[in-house]
């Protein structure tokens, strides 16, 4: 152990430092989420909601594009990032019944940074900004809602009027979507 | 031992360097293996055979029978036994004087004070969570001036590494994170529209199946919720005809197992062990600081240093002490932050453990913290760390407050 003595002695040189007892330590997932939180930088169709005061790991965000197809739409997502951030990435669910190709019924959500291209460089806003992205541009590519990603990449116009008349609630191809307007 | 009864020619204390106080530091002193799996089995096996005499092992797993390929301490009949309590139980019926311990739980569950006791840590982990617990665990215990050494395997197939971390020393866990391989997950839209793999079926019966039908958490150590899972994964599979829908890939799958290579887990485990030998005996310089091996394309090693994060979240940021008057404000502390030279921060979000204390952005943070500002710091706060940070720095920075 004489090389811990050695080292521990020039650390000791170097700096005296200041304690805290380990129980009212912050976990470095919550500075990192700090950081994160606080370093947004969203457009104003973009709102955040923290719901449950003092805790910033579960909170809403509200988009309500300007334009695209779901101009004037109010979408909401809940986000949920666990102890293991940034390893794991935020996880985000819309929570509305929405129609739109790359969302599907349950909210789930296809969108590359938010599973297998996360990667702990990246940040919630870099989440953020693709999913206004994915509202913005829908894409028929990575479907979770296969009919109307089909619709999408047939019939642009039949897809605008499919979502005008989701969006208002109601009913598309035999399945009811939520009043979102 | 006559290892240690010459001086190495590399050895780094040679003034100070006896033999006899060597071998007698090797049987006096406590060692923990963290993890009794692969890893764990070597690095048991091989302290008690260099000479260590004294020994933890924890780990909250159960034997079971796909172990039983590399762990070599655990037979057919240990199926189901705690692998801690097994491990322990061989390695001291096969080597004479040595002590084992074994606690069969989670490294969470045990106080801080219980790893106190211990020269040196050796972990044989293979979760990234559990490995952050310790390595942030002996970081804050180095705060007490109590630094115990961690040497830290790890093994993925045909790849592996070991490093030796002097916590609040060197680079540690946390510094590195960046190069934990991430886990393997496959596109959303492929597990729900279009599988082509037997791993996707799995994945869609894990990931949009479970949540839909069941309002528990999935457990795989629970056989009707492993069941449910390969079931519904192999129908799934079926009406894509998809083959190769198992039950050991089920599992694999669902709890992101890498297949272990018995001889990666001996080699790290071997170069771990050799480490903590030198560190107990001084014999030889320490490994400085981090080996990764390579077996799949042809063999490689290569030893570097890691450098040590000034914003690491664990072990980076030194905690500073800001004086502050018993009379003052919240807002009247912010303010003596950002005219703080060594800070120079324009916009700080503070929090604590236990509540937001001030956020500056986003708008509906920095509302409902707004009226924190007008109430006296000393009722907001007490001993505990308070964390800063700032948009425009790369860093965070840990506050102790001490009053007048
Ligand atoms: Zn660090």
């Amino acid at each position: 152990m004489l090389k811990l003595r050695q080292l521990q002695k020039q650390k000791q040189q170097e700096k005296q430092q200041e304690t805290i007892s380990s129980e009212s330590k912050v976990q470095s997932s919550q500075i990192r989420l700090q950081k994160d939180i606080t370093e947004l930088d969203l457009p104003p169709s973009i709102k955040l909601q923290f719901p449950n005061e003092g805790d910033i790991s579960n909170f809403i965000i509200t988009i309500q594009p300007r334009e695209g197809y779901y101009k004037n739409g109010k979408f909401r997502f809940s986000v949920g990032v666990t102890d293991n951030f940034p390893m794991e990435p935020p996880k985000i669910k819309c929570l509305q019944k929405i129609y739109h190709p790359n969302i599907d019924l349950e909210g789930n959500i296809c969108l590359n940074i938010l599973r297998e291209d996360w990667s702990p460089v990246l940040n919630l806003n870099s989440v953020i900004i693709g999913l206004n992205f994915l509202l913005l541009e829908p894409n028929s590519n990575d479907p979770l809602n296969k009919q109307a990603a089909n619709v999408l990449s047939k019939n642009k116009n039949l897809f605008a009027s499919n979502v005008k008349s989701s969006m208002r609630g109601g009913y598309v191809d035999d399945e009811y979507y939520d009043h979102i307007m | 031992m006559e290892l240690l009864g010459k001086i190495g020619p590399y050895n780094e204390v040679a003034d100070e360097y006896d033999a006899a106080a060597s071998v007698e530091a090797l049987s006096e002193s406590k060692v923990l293996v963290i993890g009794a799996g692969g890893l764990g089995c070597e690095i048991l096996k091989n302290l008690s055979l260099t000479g260590f005499k004294k020994i933890h092992v924890i780990d909250m797993d159960t034997i079971d029978i796909s172990n039983l390929n590399r762990q070599f301490l655990f037979r057919l009949k240990d199926v189901g036994k705690s692998k801690a309590e097994v491990a322990a139980k061989f390695v001291e019926s096969r080597t004479q004087g040595v002590e084992i311990v074994p606690q069969f739980c989670k490294i969470q569950d045990k106080p801080l004070d219980y790893y106190k006791q211990f020269v040196c840590i050796i972990c044989g982990l293979d979760s990234v969570e559990a490995r952050r617990w310790i390595n942030a665990t002996l970081v804050t215990l180095a705060g007490e001036d109590i630094i115990i050494p961690l040497i830290d395997g790890g093994t993925e197939g045909f790849k592996g590494q070991s490093r030796v971390i002097f916590p609040s020393i060197n680079s540690c866990y946390e510094c590195t994170l960046d190069l934990v391989t991430p886990k393997i997950t496959y596109p959303v839209c492929t597990i729900a529209t279009t599988p082509r793999l037997p791993e996707h079926c799995i994945e869609w019966a894990n990931e949009i199946e479970w949540p839909r039908i069941h309002s528990t958490k999935f457990d795989a150590d629970n056989p009707d919720h492993v069941e449910w899972m390969y079931q519904t994964s192999l129908a799934r599979a079926e009406s894509f005809n998809i083959t190769g829908v198992t039950k050991s890939l089920t599992l694999g799958v669902v709890k992101n197992i890498i297949p272990a290579i018995a001889s990666t887990n001996a080699i790290i485990a071997a170069s771990c062990c050799n480490e903590a030998f030198k560190l107990i005996t001084n014999c030889n310089p320490m490994l400085d600081d981090y080996m990764m091996y390579s077996g799949d394309e042809s063999i490689f090693t290569y030893t570097y240093k890691n450098i040590k994060k000034s914003d690491c979240p664990v072990c980076g940021n030194d905690l500073k002490v800001v004086k502050a008057e018993k009379w003052w404000n919240l807002k009247e502390f912010i303010e003596e932050i950002k005219h703080q030279k060594d800070i120079q921060m324009t916009n700080p979000s503070l929090s604590t453990k236990f509540q937001k204390l001030y956020f500056s952005s986003p708008e509906s943070l920095r509302l409902a913290t707004e009226k924190n500002l007008q109430m006296k710091l000393s009722d907001l706060v007490g001993d505990e760390e308070v964390i800063v940070t700032d948009p425009k720095l790369p860093i965070s920075l840990r506050v102790r407050i001490v009053f007048n």
